[in-house]
Parts: C-alpha cells; sequence; structure tokens
C-alpha cells in the first residue's frame, strides 16, 4: 500500500508532464510543418554562422 | 509559422511580415534555397518556410515591397503568388482545440486504464475503492474538458429539435460518468470511467484526422473584390484631377488610368491607347490592346497608359462584382451536398438510441432493478459508440488527400472526394488549363551563346513573354550570361552590354495569336515565336478519364478559332465564346440532364461555373478566386493530377463503404452481447479499439492508390 502511494502519484505525475510538454510544443508551433522539418534535417548548416552574424 | 528562423533585433527598423504560397517547393534542397536566397536580399530580416502548407514567410523591411519578393523568388527558380496575412487562422484554432482535447482525453485513458486492469484482475476491498476514487479523479476533469466538443455540438443539435451523431455520445458518457460517480460514493464494484475516456479518445481522433482535412486552402469571396483598384482618378470639371474613393464614383465621371493601376470600376475608352492585363478576369496572360471605344472592367490592370475611360459600371454592378455573386450563388446549391458520414447518422443516432431505452425497458420488465438496467442500457450505448463509424470516413480522406498531395493534387476539403468520386463528365476550359496558359517560346533555333544572352534579358523583365523565356530556358538548363547596364524601355524592350557589344529583346508586337520578339545580339537578330502550348500530357490525361467512363468536352470563353485547334488536337467535342454565365446554364443543363460534371478551369470567368460544377480542380496557376472555389488545386505542367484525382476519390469511396460496412457489422454482432448483458467493460474496452484499428488499418491501404 505504501507502494502505491508513492508509485501512483510518480506515474501520474510523468503523465501530466508530458502533457503539459505536448501543450508546449504545440504553442510553439512544431506541429504546423511536419512535412518540412522531415526535409530539413537533410539540408546543411555550414552557412549558419555567416549567415548569423550578418 | 509564427517561429521564424533569426530572432529580430530590438533596433531594427520597422519590420513587416508577408506571405507567399510557393507551390514549386518539392524537396529539402528548395527549402535551403528559398531561406538562403531571401536571406541574403538587403532590407530581408529572415525567411521561414513551411513546407507542408508550400508556403514562405518572410520578414523584412517595409521598404522591400511584395513585387521585389516575388522576383527575387523567381530568380531562385520559383513562382510565387501573395497571400493573405493568414486564412487558416481561424480554422487552425479549431483544430488545435480538438488536437488539446485528445492529447488531454489520450493522457486520461492511459492512466484510468492502468488503474482499471489493476481492478479487472482481481485488485478487491480497499484497494478498488482506492484505485476508482483516482480513476473519478482523474475522469471528471478529463471528461469535462475533452468533451466539450461533443457537448456543445448536441446542445446545439437538441436547441434546433434535431438529433446528430454528438447527441447519443454526449448522453452515452454523461451517463456512464455520472453511474460511476454514483458506484464509487456508494462503494460499488463496476466503474465505467475507462470506457467513457477510451470513447471520448477514439472519437475525437476521427474529428482531429476530419479538422486536419478541411484545414486546407481557404481563403474568402472578399479576397475577389480587393482587387478591384480602390481610388480612381477622376477628372473634374475645372479639368484637374482628384483622386476618388472606388465607393464614391458614379457611372459618367471619367477617370484617368495611370500605367501599372488597377481600374476601380467599369467603363468605356474615350482616348488614349494601351494593354490591359485581364489575367485576373478571363486567365489569358496575354495582354489586350485597348483603344477608344473598347470597353473596360474593373480588376484588369493597365500595362501602358494613361487611358482616359468613362465610366459606365462601379461597385457592385461590375463585371467582376456581378461574377462574385453568380459564385456565391453557385456555391450555395453545392453547399446542399450532404456527406456520407452525415447521412449515415441521421439513420444511426435515432436507431441506438431507440436500442438503448428498449433495452432499459425491456430488463425492468424482466424484472433486473433499475440500477442493473442502467448499466446495460450505457453498455449498449457504448458498444455501438460510432468510434469505428466516426473513424470511417476521415480517415481514409486523410490518407487519401495525403497520397495525392505527392503527385501535386491538393484537395481541399473531404466532400470534395466524395463529390470526386460521382463525376461521369469533365468540361474543361481552354487557356491556362488544357494548355499552360503562358506564352511559351520555340527556342530551337538559338545557339548556346544566343540563349544564355535571351535568359539574361528576359530574368531582367516581368512582362508576360520575357516570364515565358526565362522559365523555358532554365528549364532547359541554360546558364544566363553576365550582362550590364540593363534598361528597360517601356513599349520598346530591354537593352544590355554583354561582351562590350550591344544586346537587346526588342518587342515586336502585342495581341494577336503569333506573338513574337527579337533577339539582338552583336549585330544578328533572330526572331523568337511563342504559342501557348497544350500541357504535355493532355491527350493522356484525356483518354485516362475516358477509360473511366469520364467524357471530356471543352468549354472556352475563347474564340472559335483558337478553340478548333485544341478540340482537334485532342478529338473532343467543344464550345467556343462561351461566357460565365452560359458556362453556368451549360452545367445546369448537364446537370438535369442526370450529369455529375466535373469542371476544370482556372480563369474568374470559371469562378461561378467551378462553384456551381458538382466537383472541380483548378491549376496552381489560377487566379485566387478561382483556386478558392475550386474542390481541389494541381500544381506544375501536367495535367495528369485531374484524372488521378478522379480514380483516388473512386478508390476512396470503395475503402468507406467497406469501412461502413465492416462498422455496422461490428455492431450486429456486439449489440446482441451487449442487449443480453454479457457484456463487460474489459470486452467492450477490447472490442471497441479493435474495431477503430481495423478501420484505420484498412484507409491506410489508399497510401498506394495514388501510384
Amino acid at each position: 500500500m505504501s507502494g502505491l502511494a508513492i508509485l501512483i502519484p510518480i506515474a501520474l505525475g510523468m503523465g501530466v508532464f508530458g502533457l503539459a510538454m505536448f501543450f508546449w510544443a504545440m504553442r510553439d508551433g512544431q506541429f504546423e510543418d511536419l512535412d518540412g522539418a522531415a526535409h530539413r534535417i537533410l539540408i546543411d548548416d555550414e552557412d549558419d554562422s555567416e549567415r548569423s552574424a550578418k | 509559422m509564427n517561429a521564424l528562423a533569426t530572432p529580430l533585433p530590438d533596433e531594427a527598423p520597422a519590420l513587416v511580415d508577408s506571405r507567399f504560397t510557393v507551390p514549386g517547393m518539392r524537396c529539402a534542397g528548395c527549402i535551403a534555397k528559398i531561406e538562403r536566397g531571401l536571406g541574403e536580399i538587403d532590407g530581408v530580416d529572415a525567411a521561414r518556410v513551411n513546407f507542408s502548407a508550400k508556403r514562405v514567410a518572410v520578414r523584412h523591411d517595409a521598404r522591400v515591397d511584395d513585387e521585389a519578393l516575388i522576383s527575387a523568388l523567381e530568380h531562385l527558380g520559383f513562382e510565387a503568388q501573395p497571400v493573405a496575412a493568414n486564412p487558416l487562422a481561424e480554422d487552425d484554432r479549431e483544430a488545435k482545440r480538438l488536437f488539446r482535447a485528445l492529447a488531454v482525453a489520450g493522457f486520461g485513458m492511459m492512466n484510468i486504464m492502468l488503474l482499471s486492469v489493476s481492478v479487472w484482475s482481481g485488485a478487491g476491498g480497499v484497494t478498488r475503492e482506492l484505485f476508482h476514487l483516482l480513476s473519478a479523479l482523474i475522469a471528471l476533469p478529463v471528461v469535462a474538458y475533452s468533451g466539450r466538443p461533443f457537448f456543445a455540438s448536441a446542445a446545439m443539435a437538441l436547441r434546433y429539435r434535431r438529433t446528430n451523431m454528438d447527441v447519443p455520445i454526449s448522453i452515452g458518457v454523461l451517463l456512464a460518468t455520472g453511474m460511476s460517480f454514483y458506484e464509487v460514493l456508494t462503494g460499488g464494484e463496476h466503474a465505467y470511467f475507462d470506457g467513457a475516456v477510451m470513447l471520448l479518445f477514439f472519437l475525437l481522433a476521427g474529428r482531429s484526422l476530419d479538422a486536419m482535412m478541411r484545414n486546407r486552402t481557404r481563403a474568402g469571396i472578399g479576397a475577389l473584390l480587393s482587387r478591384m483598384g480602390k481610388s480612381a482618378a477622376i477628372v473634374q470639371e475645372d479639368g484637374s484631377t482628384q483622386r476618388i474613393a472606388a465607393e464614391n464614383l458614379f457611372p459618367g465621371m471619367t477617370m484617368i488610368v495611370a500605367a501599372g493601376e488597377a481600374l476601380a470600376a467599369d467603363g468605356t475608352v474615350v482616348s488614349g491607347k494601351g494593354a490591359l492585363d485581364n489575367a485576373m478576369l478571363t486567365g489569358e496572360s496575354t495582354p489586350e490592346a485597348v483603344a477608344p471605344g473598347d470597353t473596360v472592367h474593373a480588376g484588369a490592370i493597365a500595362l501602358e497608359g494613361p487611358l482616359t475611360v468613362e465610366i459606365t459600371a462601379t461597385q457592385g454592378d461590375t463585371a467582376l462584382a456581378e461574377i462574385a455573386r453568380l459564385m456565391d450563388e453557385a456555391g450555395q446549391s453545392r453547399s446542399r451536398y450532404v456527406r456520407i458520414a452525415d447521412r449515415a447518422s441521421r439513420l444511426y443516432a435515432p436507431a441506438v438510441h431507440t436500442l438503448a431505452v428498449l433495452a432499459f425497458i425491456g430488463w425492468m420488465i424482466a424484472g433486473a432493478g433499475w440500477h442493473q438496467s442502467l448499466v446495460i442500457a450505457i453498455a449498449v450505448l457504448i458498444i455501438t459508440c460510432p468510434c469505428a463509424m466516426g473513424l470511417a470516413v476521415p480517415a481514409a480522406q486523410v490518407v487519401a488527400s495525403g497520397a495525392l498531395i505527392k503527385k501535386g493534387l491538393l484537395v481541399k476539403d473531404g466532400t470534395a472526394l466524395e463529390r470526386l468520386a460521382e463525376v461521369d463528365i469533365a468540361l474543361f476550359d481552354k487557356t491556362g488549363t488544357l494548355t499552360l496558359g503562358e506564352p511559351r517560346p520555340d527556342t530551337s533555333h538559338l545557339d548556346g551563346r544566343a540563349k544564355s544572352v535571351a535568359l539574361a534579358l528576359a530574368q531582367s523583365s516581368s512582362h508576360p513573354l520575357s516570364r515565358g523565356l526565362s522559365a523555358s530556358l532554365r528549364t532547359e538548363g541554360v546558364k544566363p550570361a553576365a550582362i550590364s547596364d540593363i534598361s528597360e524601355i517601356k513599349g520598346e524592350g530591354i537593352v544590355a552590354t554583354w561582351d562590350n557589344s550591344s544586346v537587346a529583346l526588342r518587342r515586336n508586337e502585342i495581341g494577336g495569336p503569333g506573338m513574337s520578339t527579337t533577339l539582338h545580339v552583336g549585330g544578328l537578330a533572330y526572331p523568337i515565336l511563342f504559342s501557348d502550348g497544350l500541357r504535355p500530357d493532355a491527350k493522356e490525361a484525356i483518354d485516362t478519364l475516358a477509360r473511366m467512363g469520364v467524357c471530356s468536352q471543352v468549354i472556352s470563353g475563347d474564340r472559335p478559332g483558337a478553340v478548333a485547334k485544341v478540340v482537334e488536337e485532342l478529338d473532343l467535342e467543344g464550345f467556343a465564346g462561351v461566357g460565365p454565365e452560359e458556362k453556368l446554364e451549360r452545367l445546369e443543363t448537364l446537370r438535369s440532364e442526370g450529369h455529375f460534371p466535373l469542371m476544370v478551369g482556372d480563369g474568374l470567368n470559371d469562378g461561378p461555373a467551378l462553384a456551381a460544377a458538382h466537383a472541380s480542380i483548378a491549376p496552381g496557376t489560377a487566379s485566387d478566386i478561382s483556386q478558392q472555389a475550386a474542390d481541389a488545386v494541381f500544381i506544375g505542367e501536367r495535367l495528369a493530377p485531374v484524372a488521378t484525382a478522379v480514380s483516388v476519390a473512386r478508390d476512396t469511396m470503395r475503402i468507406v463503404r467497406q469501412n461502413f460496412t465492416f462498422a455496422i457489422g461490428y455492431n450486429v454482432l456486439a449489440v446482441p452481447l451487449a442487449l443480453a448483458g454479457m457484456v463487460t467493460p474489459l470486452i467492450a474496452a477490447i472490442a471497441m479499439s479493435l474495431s477503430s484499428l481495423v478501420v484505420v488499418a484498412n484507409s491506410l491501404r489508399l497510401a498506394r492508390s495514388a501510384k
């Protein structure tokens, strides 16, 4: 019984944390361009330093 | 879209956001090319591509205008059009609400399921009561939050004394939750929170898929009227001119139209000679020469000027406004189309209610207590839950539209696929639909040197012929020559210096079917002829349609001669010189004969017909309004997506029918068990999930259908 008292809140807490992360990711716009995200990984970003310097 | 690549520094000058659709992007290379290319322009702070929506959001200095950005994109090799701030914002919010509700339901479902499994596997006494209490604590807020979309819709339906699919769902969920809560408070043996929350989860999954589907391109008819000029320079009695807003114009006034200005009213040219870009109205991109006595329409853009025009119609009386009105009316006939899911639920919802009530009454008569009778009635409501039904249509449509996007066709809403599957006759507009709508040059007689000079000259001008020339040379892989001192002389052509000699692209004459220009390189003159050619696979696409039992006709506003050529080449029946109203009439006739016509067109004059046809498709180069009126938009030079759309739509409807058959079959098997009181919560949960999974798996087969 005492094990449950610790484990259940932990399980629920992890669930709530996951849910909060999802809400954050959605507000952040991470689900707006799923196809683009898949392609972006292929872009070389060598010249990124030069772009941010501009 | 709101997350831009680089944060903007505080001290930056006033920055504005512009958005463009760039239908041509296809790969990671395009994303990098656009983002970097635009980023290098002076005054552009950041550019961010949204690949799924084929859009690019540019944050830039107010000094850089849309035109400059579009031409920059063209230099990078992409066709672009500006779009309004964010026409999807409204729909987006709706979809986001559903996704949030889905996430919350998923969270609740997983946790309650864990607790329920422990109870089913034999937890008893205090532990069971504790678990039930915990389930209640999770379920109550989750049901309250995730159930809102259904409760709201059910309440709305009941207020108008109607019933829809959401009514049995809401009753089932609320009754199950209420009953379970009562059980928890009285220390009872069973709680059905798991069933209630799981039901919500699967239904929300269906709704979210549906919302994703609807989230495709949408704007407003208002966009049409915004294309009209906002004001006009009116000649006063004393001879001076004064700018007057469009709403204060009256027939009889005389306006002076400068080059580059959009006309604010319809009128007759009094004096001056020039050319108008009527692309918005007719889809024909070749400039139309006008002389005194000619009629001009609001929305056209003067390419050369000035023109003196006597106003004959303003505001709501213009040809443009008339087309908007026709489109609005025509669109209404289509909005009466009843979605297949709604048709099913119309029969389904009352049947389920009756069954649940009968179960309750039956068990009461049979002598079971009100408690057990109610539990069985709830079991009937839940097991007949239209989970599989709710997923049957959206799952199939989302998979199909995903497959079609890969083939270059964007389907705007779910009913479009249902309607496309039924078409049996196709009407094609000519210019811009069967043909490319863009003058393309014959460059076979040019040598490599001349080609590279021609490209360099053509790409520095925005004239339609230059654009056609540079597009065609670029696809050939020609590299532009390094020319300098470029100057464009209106009505003359482009002159520049290359390799210490003068080169030029001179205009011969505008108008007529034989458009041409002359390229001068080092004393040599190369005439270049342009023509508006058929799409490369037009014949093939029309044959494919014919094989599916869809016969095609050409219906065009163009001259009989031009239409006859195309009709002959494609071996079709054709009608020439057909205006917007006549196109509508023609569609009405076909409908009254029992046909389901498919309209394919691009010009604004096709707008009403696109809105009225049973289903309609517009090319990506069509005016915004036509794209808005059409059910689907295809991108690129090939016509094949039109045929693919019809065949995929038919496959989709086949899968949807299979899904419905399965969902009904499942209910026929499960309902008697529920009525007999033999369904335990565990079995109900497993059966429900399995039926939904089968429907989704069946729909996934569509991914291959657009091969």
